[in-house]
């Protein structure tokens, strides 16, 4: 079946459910600040209408949608807003061709071995003003964008020398490049809170979710990298009822609906079963302490937090398990954003004509930080977490490192 | 293993004024409350007024008196069966959280003793109950000369067509248009309030205003005085004009509505309820004697299923999808399956010819007895435009269904819990 007859019956369907009752624009953080992005209701339902299989693109604005995905999660009726859109800009970059910035940004897995290789002049380079500054000319990444510290050493090294007890409870970690690259003690983290709980964690050798590629509108080489980490990942769940686990909240959303929905890989038997099988990790210690197995020897952590859920971690439709787990450790005193997005949306905030946009979408959410007095920022994604950073000069962590420290694991 | 499965004393189906109303209100009540929509609800789109009663037929002065006219002569209404103190009550929890909510100094004005009667975005008369204190210098029985204000770049906002219609209405009104400057070609209402935030644009905005302003004239304005505080921007624009001004609900998306939806959201979390957007539920579990056990609601990568003693379906009438209508003629509730009644029997009339009129279909929602309660499943109550027997858009009557069965299922809720821990 050819890409745009899947998109007809899959997604496009789901357009005639749209009543135009504006809810998404309500919502739509990029819309709200700038003229140059319509609204997911106008470039979405709407202009779908003269989308053509095999014509032209009509409309160009979307390639000014981020892609949070909001506006599918709030939308009462159903309509798959963000995955009609990013289908669209996918139909412009195929027509129009792809930036090199976006062929290369969008490779986590070469710029992270390179940089882990060359990490002390990569962070001092991606610190140099004069050389942001011709980052900027030639490969249209805006120079003060955001740019994360590589590590040096990669999670997986240490995953590799190290055997978790055989205890029966399986959990299968998913790192994602963030984890491998820029944070390895937030995968170290994961796996000795999950070892804490009883669970035998294993760390199959792996590779990016291609999230970057979808975003940007890179379908075909997206595919080809999400399918390889499914093949990765699906041996070891296949035979028994283990689940695989990540702490990149956009990256595991990726295995669970993006890849399927919007790259259109519904039937990849490897996907569907990591798909199903996948939980992000405040999700699975939620559930955990509702079935009443999550250990709760909990010290005190007297600290004042604010909490941003990322969209991607809406995204899940399972509410912000955070907050339920924040609840459980004592002396945590934990202020919850409404403010909806910080604006990065990945990798979207990192490009030229982009970044002005997305410092004003996450304008809000910053000033909501700095009103509420907490001196540091928990965020479920690698991404939001360097934005939250970048605009509040903050510490921003993942809500694991609070479990982890009220644990005394560290 | 895993089974993704979560456990609650109570799940609420729907987040619109009745769902979110119930939530908070069984949090407060001490229980662990989950509220699952599919997305934002009505209030986004209404005009953040709570209207008790406007017409029953004749327009309506005294809700209170008229809602017990209305008890005796309909005991197949919602309000026969949560009764006008219980309304009164809701009115009076409602009203104080929004003085404790996130939008400081907002509040709530009015009450069962007397409509307001507020002119509506083309120029009708509206009767409403308790309102934001921001529309309620609108009140056309005050009296005295009205200038409608209105700017070209909001097109869902005629201030001409307003006036000229109140005008209709005998009352002394008159229109003017401010130049907003703008970098799109539509600008939405929200848009427009987020602008009113900013104090240098809303000093600009008021200057260019003033020399158009007259005598004593109140001023009306669409319903965009601020986002993230509507107090301070309408008592500062009061000051700066000097005379009174008040808001008038625009169409869909509605400021007002948004801030009563971050009012009521913030009075859930407070008290320790959950809310899960994005996830419909799909279908319910029953148990032999008919109780639902569970429901399976959507996420992604797969379904959740929400275990809990009692469950609230506030998921609304037709135009939300709570309910609908074959092409059988079968009426069926969408999310749990439940019984509905108030359709029209065989051979009686379904639809009748004039659009708004009371349409025979509009009274049909979910069967419930006396404590609200679904028939057949005695630990669900139902709440909002989900029950049967009323017609909203004729009675001017949702948000005071949606407040008090929203409290009163809480209430119902709760009462079981306590004897099910006596017992």
């Amino acid at each position: 079946m050819s890409f745009d007859l899947f998109q007809a019956e899959e997604l496009r369907g789901s357009l005639d459910h749209c009543v135009k009752c504006t809810i998404c624009e309500t919502q739509c953080p990029v819309s709200n600040v700038t003229p140059l992005f319509p609204g997911p209701k106008y470039v979405g339902p709407q202009a779908e209408r003269y989308r053509v299989a095999g014509d032209p693109s009509v409309e160009w604005s979307v390639d000014y949608c981020s892609g949070c995905g909001i506006c599918t999660q709030v939308c009462p009726q159903g309509v798959k807003i963000a995955e009609i859109n990013a289908q669209a800009r996918n139909k412009i970059k195929r027509e129009h061709g792809v930036p090199l910035r976006d062929r290369i940004i969008t490779r986590p897995t070469w710029l992270g071995r390179l940089g882990t290789y060359t990490a002390p002049l990569a962070n001092v380079s991606l610190r140099l003003r004069p050389f942001r500054i011709l980052g900027e000319k030639v490969l249209k990444v805006h120079r003060d964008a955001p740019a994360p510290k590589f590590a040096g050493r990669r999670f997986s090294r240490w995953a590799r020398k190290r055997t978790s007890p055989k205890t029966g409870r399986k959990a299968v970690y998913f790192h994602n490049c963030g984890t491998e690259y820029y944070e390895p003690w937030e995968g170290q983290k994961v796996v000795e809170i999950l070892e804490h709980n009883g669970f035998e964690v294993v760390v199959p050798k792996q590779d990016c979710c291609g999230l970057p590629l979808q975003s940007s509108g890179l379908f075909d080489d997206a595919r080809k990298v999400v399918l390889r980490l499914a093949k990765a990942l699906a041996p070891h769940v296949r035979d028994d009822d283990s689940i695989i686990v990540g702490n990149a909240t956009s990256c595991t959303l990726m295995l669970k609906r993006e890849a399927r929905e919007i790259l259109g890989l519904e039937d990849d038997p490897d996907l569907k079963l990591v798909s199903e099988r996948t939980y992000d990790i405040c999700e699975l210690l939620l559930e955990l302490h509702d079935r009443g197995e999550l250990r709760t020897d909990f010290k005190p952590v007297e600290e004042h937090i604010a909490y941003h859920a990322p969209c991607q971690q809406q995204g899940h439709w399972i509410g912000k398990p955070a907050l339920d787990l924040f609840a459980l450790i004592p002396g945590l005193q934990v202020t919850e954003m409404t403010a909806r997005c910080c604006g990065i949306a990945g990798t979207y905030g990192l490009k030229a004509e982009k970044y002005e946009i997305a410092m004003a979408v996450g304008r809000g959410l910053f000033d909501q930080i700095e009103a509420s007095g907490a001196t540091e920022v928990a965020c479920d994604s690698e991404t939001c977490r360097w934005q939250i950073t970048h605009g509040t000069k903050r510490r921003s962590v993942h809500p694991i490192d609070y479990l982890h420290r009220a644990y005394g694991l560290g | 293993m895993m089974r993704s499965e979560l456990h609650f004393d109570a799940v609420v189906v729907g987040a619109g004024v009745a769902g979110l109303v119930a939530g908070a209100r069984l949090a407060e009540g001490g229980a662990r409350v989950c509220v699952l929509a599919k997305g934002v609800g009505s209030t986004h789109l209404a005009p953040g007024t709570v209207d008790v009663l406007g017409y029953a037929p004749e327009r309506v002065d005294e809700p209170g008196r008229a809602v017990g006219e209305l008890i005796a002569a309909r005991p197949d209404h919602p309000y026969a069966l949560i009764g006008v103190e219980a309304i009164g009550e809701a009115l009076s929890w409602l009203a104080e959280r929004v003085v404790r909510g996130p939008l400081p100094g907002y509040r709530y004005v009015g009450g069962l003793e007397r409509n307001h009667l507020l002119p509506t975005a083309i120029g009708a008369v509206r009767p409403s109950t308790l309102v934001p204190e921001t529309m309620a210098g609108g009140d056309l029985r005050s009296g005295g000369p009205v200038c409608i204000v209105g700017s070209p770049v909001l097109r869902d906002f005629h201030a001409s067509l307003c006036a000229a219609n109140l005008a209709r209405a005998g009352i002394e009104a008159r229109s003017v248009a401010v130049a907003i400057e703008v970098e799109r070609a539509d600008q939405n209402s929200l848009g427009l309030a987020r602008r009113f935030d900013d104090a240098d644009w809303r000093s600009a905005f008021a200057s260019q205003l003033v020399p158009l302003l007259q005598g004593e004239e109140r001023v009306g304005l669409p319903a965009v005085l601020g986002s993230k505080d509507p107090h301070g921007v309408w008592s500062d624009l009061e000051d700066r004009l000097a005379r009174r001004v008040f808001e008038i609900p625009t169409l869909p998306p509605s400021v007002p509505g948004m801030r009563l939806f971050e009012v009521l959201r913030a009075a859930l979390r407070e008290a320790g309820g959950r809310l899960v957007l994005g996830s419909e539920v799909l279908a319910a579990e029953r148990a032999d004697d008919g109780r639902v056990v569970a429901v399976r609601a959507h996420a992604s990568g797969r379904d959740v299923r929400y275990v809990a003693s009692s469950f609230v379906l506030a998921t609304g009438g037709f135009a939300s999808g709570g309910v609908e209508l074959g092409s059988d003629w079968i009426t069926r509730e969408t999310a749990l399956g439940l019984a509905v009644s108030g359709a029209p029997g065989p051979g009686e009339e379904r639809f009748v010819a004039e659009y708004v009129a009371e349409q025979p279909m509009a009274r049909v929602g979910v069967a419930v007895d006396a404590q609200l309660r679904a028939e057949g499943a005695e630990n669900v109550v139902v709440a909002g435009a989900a029950l049967p027997g009323a017609v909203p858009w004729r009675e001017l009557s949702g948000e005071g269904i949606a407040v008090a069965s929203g409290s009163r299922a809480a209430s119902t809720v709760l009462s079981r819990a306590a004897a099910g821990a006596a017992a």
